[in-house]
């Protein structure tokens, strides 16, 4: 679509050639080039305002969220403010909790760690405001096991935002009582998922529960809780401070406000950048990244958000927009706006089989699609990689992802799926011709063009 | 997923040390009563820190007597969750992230050197020192290819690493030397290689001061709880720092003016000198002692202990680098010299 599809709203794709400028930026400190600690964050702005914000009341953060058009930064784009308001109105017997999904174990994605590590306060103010907007008393965060620097200082930050009454009873002085935990994991995927994560949070295997009842209803301890990414409450503060409208001005309808994007794979320069949602994908990484290594013209394809996504080819590439609306367009996704480039040297095949190696490797193991389907899939990728396959197997294959997508308790069922589906849809000529060559005797596979470096 | 089992050679007796017993029981106090089972899987690392990196089965039913949790799901936990080592590791043991970000970025590459140094997947190297797996993305993508080292000083991301400085980092590791964590060539974290291009000035950016709170009815007024930060405490460590050059001040200044610790303006005291010419400071530490104000012999041969622990913070250093690499001592001379 591009240039010519969708493109609605004031804000087109002819005003995206002007980027981010750093007076927008929510992380300031994303690099870490200044210090962590509570006075720093204090002079970025973060603290500032935060009890009038609480004395609006309830119903004014939550509106206020829903203004802004957020929408959850961990993978599925849900509408953040509209998450809140499913949490029953009044507090029964059961408490409240907020509980922040901190678990970023996404190929590819590596931004909410540089927001822990460098910018604690805001994830904490947010916290503070999430808990207050959903009538929480107790918030937990919920960290990946293998982040313990990142836990050590966030714990850290969470210690001093105590020491400075900012947390604990009467939180800023505001009057609302409010407790903040930091809890961890030890290394398993799916607990990024949020039931998951509250099992694993009440000391069970990460393994997800049926829906419904939804976290909303009976989530952790069988009371009423809601799970967001750590980027959907770290921003939520600076929203509020410096209104909706602001956060609006970014990105196309529907797709508001800035992210975090992580850049990774053959670009010159891999980093995280904050930009606005709806940036071409080309300005993203030739503007940030240094650029495709060997050039645009080197580029093969792209996983857009994170390996869960179908990844694009470079015809897509060139045009396509990084919002949620504009990569569904395209069969694929934002995801957690994972960025990961592949140049012409890539063996795409095998790219995608060791992320179903990935996939087969965090199956928690509870529905059989997805523990016997995701083995299954990895193994004939593994022969595709090869060659060593029929070429009616490729068709074999798609079938079998559509039979464990969607007929599983959680989503990486489908998140196992999907790569192997963009595969297919795109590079179906690339495994043929694998096939072709393994039977001839020739090199299965040549690279197109020699690496950079 | 992944079938795990115990090791089938356990030590004949184990037990929690008493520091051990006492750090799971402050995180019990994190969960609501009768939720103590929550702390399950901290208690578990902080048992597997405890038994030198891995956790033998002892320690298992210990935890789920403390916990008050039937053992087989303390067992089904440990086996589910793959950061649990249920064998003996290494003395630093290697988690090598292989997933699809870092093996674009060359991860065989360090799969080569540790196979060969080392051995295949899971194996531990004949003098005990190190030890391997691969594991799934360790999310720390743009900093590919990484690995994850865990020891009994810590367990850091390793990161931005080639064949070359992988080998370097593993020969410096088996011999006991200290290494620095982080990224392994000229970057400070995630930002592109050779600068970052966005957030380049003095912050805050924000040029106009946010008063009222937008968007509600009655024209409210933003505050700090606790009070606005001032600038004169710009860390709370400096404080200490912003104090001296007062004192000095008062001091007739008989010998060369002393050097300020911090020259916040810039180098504003002659031409820098060349900080990595003190062992121990690269060129990541030399930018990041520039960007707090770093730039001559003569400051750091000044410092005083407090100094020391202040810049240490100020740069991510682990703590007694500075001591160890006698930055102090060498400025001294160097200073002399210039």
């Amino acid at each position: 679509m591009g240039q010519t599809g969708k493109v609605t709203g004031e804000e087109g794709v002819g005003n995206m050639a002007q980027l981010l400028q750093d007076k927008d930026r929510i992380f300031t400190n994303l690099y870490g080039l200044e210090d962590w600690r509570l006075e720093a964050a204090k002079r970025r702005g973060a603290w500032l305002g935060t009890k009038e914000m609480i004395q609006q009341g309830h119903d004014w953060v939550v509106d206020q969220v829903k203004a802004s058009g957020l929408r959850g930064r961990g993978g599925a784009g849900f509408p953040t403010g509209l998450k809140w308001s499913f949490m029953p109105k009044e507090v029964g017997v059961r408490p409240h909790y907020l509980v922040v999904n901190a678990d970023e174990s996404e190929p590819g994605t590596c931004k909410d760690r540089e927001m822990m590590r460098h910018d604690p306060h805001l994830l904490i103010e947010g916290c503070l405001l999430a808990s207050f907007a959903m009538r929480a008393h107790a918030c937990y965060i919920y960290l990946r096991g293998e982040y313990i620097f990142e836990r050590h200082r966030l714990q850290a930050a969470v210690e001093e935002a105590y020491a400075a009454g900012l947390v604990g009873k009467n939180a800023c002085g505001s009057g609302w009582d409010f407790d903040i935990y930091v809890h961890h994991g030890a290394g398993a995927y799916i607990c990024g998922e949020e039931t998951a994560l509250l099992e694993s949070l009440e000391g069970k295997k990460g393994q997800p529960r049926l829906k419904p009842p939804f976290p909303a209803n009976a989530g952790l301890y069988g009371c009423p809780t809601t799970v967001n990414n750590v980027e959907s409450i770290a921003v939520v503060g600076t929203i509020l401070r410096r209104g909706a409208d602001w956060f609006t001005q970014f990105g196309r309808d529907n797709n508001k406000g800035t992210k975090v994007f992580s850049i990774s794979g053959h670009v010159n320069k891999p980093c995280n950048v904050e930009e606005a949602l709806s940036i071409p994908l080309k300005t993203l990484i030739e503007e940030y990244a240094g650029g495709v290594r060997g050039g645009w013209d080197n580029l093969k394809a792209v996983i857009p958000g994170g390996s869960s996504v179908p990844l694009l080819p470079k015809e897509i590439c060139d045009t396509v927009l990084m919002d949620f609306d504009a990569l569904r367009e395209h069969q694929s996704g934002l995801g957690t706006a994972a960025v990961i480039v592949m140049d012409q040297s890539t063996d795409v095949v095998k790219a995608i089989a060791r992320l179903s190696y990935f996939y087969k490797h965090e199956s928690c193991g509870q529905c059989t699609p997805c523990r016997e389907g995701t083995g299954w899939m990895w193994r004939v990728m593994e022969r595709m990689v090869r060659g060593e396959a029929e070429t009616s197997e490729i068709d074999m294959l798609l079938n079998v992802t559509k039979q464990v997508e969607g007929h599983t308790i959680c989503a990486l069922g489908d998140a196992a799926a999907w790569p192997i589906q963009g595969l297919i849809r795109h590079f179906r000529h690339e495994i043929e011709e694998r096939i072709d060559n393994y039977r001839a005797g020739k090199p299965v596979f040549v690279p197109a063009m020699e690496a950079a470096e | 997923m992944s079938a795990r089992r115990l090791a089938i050679s356990q030590p004949d007796n184990f037990q929690l040390s008493a520091s051990a017993k006492k750090k799971i029981a402050a995180w019990v106090k994190k969960y609501p009563k009768d939720r103590q089972r929550s702390a399950l899987i901290p208690a578990l690392w902080i048992a597997q820190k405890d038994a030198g990196g891995w956790i033998p089965e002892a320690a298992l039913r210990e935890l789920g007597d403390m916990l008050d949790m039937p053992y087989i799901r303390v067992y089904e936990v440990v086996t589910f969750y793959t950061m649990f080592n249920l064998e003996p590791v290494g003395e630093h043991h290697i988690q090598l992230c292989g997933t699809t970000p870092c093996w674009l970025r060359g991860s065989d590459a360090l799969i080569e050197v540790l196979e060969r140094r080392i051995g295949p997947r899971g194996s531990v190297s004949s003098d005990g020192k190190l030890s391997w797996v691969e594991v799934e993305c360790l999310g720390a993508c743009a900093n590919a290819p990484m690995a994850q080292i865990s020891n009994n000083k810590g367990d850091d991301y390793y990161e931005d690493l080639t064949a070359e400085t992988f080998e370097q980092l593993l020969d410096d590791l088996s011999a006991g030397k200290s290494v620095n964590h982080g990224p392994q060539n000229s970057r400070h974290t995630s930002e592109p290689e050779g600068g970052n291009n966005t957030l380049t000035g003095e912050g805050p950016y924000l040029e106009d001061k946010l008063v009222y709170l937008p968007n509600t009815a009655k024209k409210t007024k933003m505050s700090v709880h606790g009070g606005a930060p001032k600038a004169k405490r710009k860390a709370a460590t400096t404080t200490k720092a912003a104090q001296k050059p007062k004192v000095q001040k008062k001091a007739p200044a008989k010998k060369a003016a002393k050097p300020k610790v911090i020259y916040k303006g810039g180098p504003t005291d002659g031409t820098p000198d060349d900080l990595k010419l003190i062992k121990g400071i690269g060129p990541k530490f030399e930018k990041d002692l520039n960007s707090k104000g770093i730039y001559y012999f003569r400051q750091i041969a000044a410092w005083k202990v407090a100094d020391v622990k202040m810049v240490e913070e100020l740069i991510d250093s682990i703590p007694g680098r500075i001591k160890r690499d006698e930055w102090v001592k060498q400025a001294k001379s160097l200073a002399k010299k210039a």
